[in-house]
């Protein structure tokens, strides 16, 4: 039986099926993404000053990123246009950059901006013991500033069975150049560029710490959220780029032979969900990385 | 092979001229909104390092800069700028609810009884 309306509207409606579905459901993706978001707003007005952590991401890499599901986005309008056109080897040319962008996005994400922070370490001070290490916080400096306080020792750990151990009593701490030199002007605001851990070790005494951990989900409200919301925007990437990847197998071509608007209707809707996916990462990528 | 791929190709059914057209006109749009937005990432970048006094007033400036971004995705490479009346319709109960959601959150966080 042949499926109605793919490529004819309908009376009622003035669209062909497919276009109402992917409204649809990118409504209730805007429900999903809505509700974490407002998890996010709602730990973060509630972090105490010094409490929400700037700085942390790689921005340079977050922006690299950010402009290459740009780019993808305008190439995939483009494979429509194309379609659209009947210029088949012109999809085809923009489709496979669609999904080379999409790959290497979630390559860079996975493979390099995840696991850095995994091996990242960091230890909250509790607030009476803050004082104790003011050569690493520099908090009378930043207050004299009126900038929030630092409560947090971050570096690479280099004692890691510390982690685990209970005999061990502190951990060691390879600083990062915040706790390095924190009184530096330069360190009042966040940096550009990624600064790799110092050589200067800092030793930290387990009970005087409130926490402490690798960067990961459990190691605080910022980043549960952030790889929540980043991992659940990643899975839709590949979920996108394995849509693409259908839409270049010889399926699809056989349909575009067919019926080229069937295709193009295809890749308009697909279309439509990386374009919501782009459209999330626009507001993941400032509150995320650069605020 | 290419002979074949060839003379599927010559019955390849042929646009609708009118639609065409209209498509052909439109590449260069997207390409410029494209542009646009690469300028703006950019510009939200260099305005996280400018201080607007508190950090409230860089999440809103930031955000304006993202709402505008996010504007220009849905209304041209989405094509909401023109579409049907149904859409829009889908769209308004969805930004209703999640109007609504944020509200929730408002409510819990200005929690009058516990604060």
């Amino acid at each position: 039986m042949e499926i109605p309306y793919t490529v004819a509207p309908r009376r009622d409606t003035g669209l062909w099926n497919a276009k109402v579905g992917i409204w649809l459901f990118l409504a209730s993706e805007v429900m999903l993404f809505g509700g974490l978001f407002s998890a996010y707003v709602f730990l973060r007005l509630d972090a105490a000053p010094g409490d929400w952590p700037h700085g942390l991401l790689n921005v340079p890499v977050g922006t690299m990123n950010t402009a290459i599901l740009i780019a993808s986005s305008v190439t995939v309008v483009l494979a429509w246009a194309a379609l659209k056109m009947r210029q088949f080897g012109r999809y085809r040319f923009y489709m496979t950059i669609t999904i080379l962008c999409g790959v290497i996005f979630l390559v860079v994400k996975l493979a390099y901006e995840w696991p850095q922070k995994f091996e990242h370490f960091g230890a909250r001070i509790k607030e009476s013991e803050l004082v104790k290490y003011e050569q690493y916080l520099g908090n009378e400096h930043l207050l004299a500033k009126g900038l929030a306080p630092r409560k947090e020792i971050s570096g690479h750990l280099h004692n890691s069975q510390a982690l685990h151990d209970p005999n061990i009593k502190e951990y060691e701490i390879a600083l990062d150049p915040v706790n390095a030199d924190p009184t530096s002007p330069k360190m009042d605001r966040p940096h550009f560029f990624y600064v790799p851990a110092t050589n200067k070790i800092a030793s930290v005494e387990k009970a005087d710490v409130e926490y402490a951990n690798m960067f990961l989900p459990k190691h605080s409200a910022y980043f549960a959220t952030y790889f929540t919301i980043t991992g659940l925007h990643g899975a839709h990437v590949l979920g996108g780029v394995l849509v693409f990847c259908y839409m270049m197998l010889p399926a699809s071509t056989r349909l575009y032979r067919q019926n080229p608007e069937h295709l193009a209707n295809r890749v308009e809707v697909s279309g439509l969900f990386w374009h919501f996916v782009d459209l999330v990462w626009i507001f993941v990528f400032p509150l995320f990385y650069l605020l | 092979m290419k002979e074949t791929h060839q003379a599927h190709t010559a019955e390849i059914a042929p646009p609708d001229e009118h639609a065409a057209e209209h498509v052909a006109a439109h590449v260069r749009k997207y390409v410029m909104v494209g542009l646009t937005l690469l300028t703006f990432t950019a510009i939200t970048v260099a305005l996280s390092y400018v201080n607007f006094g508190t950090m409230k007033a860089n999440v809103a400036v930031a955000m304006l800069v993202a709402t505008f971004k996010a504007g220009l995705v849905a209304a041209i490479f989405m094509h909401l700028s023109a579409e049907r009346r149904l859409i829009y319709r889908i769209l308004i109960f969805t930004g209703f609810f999640v109007l609504g959601l944020f509200w929730l959150t408002y409510l819990a966080w200005y929690n009058p009884i516990v604060r």
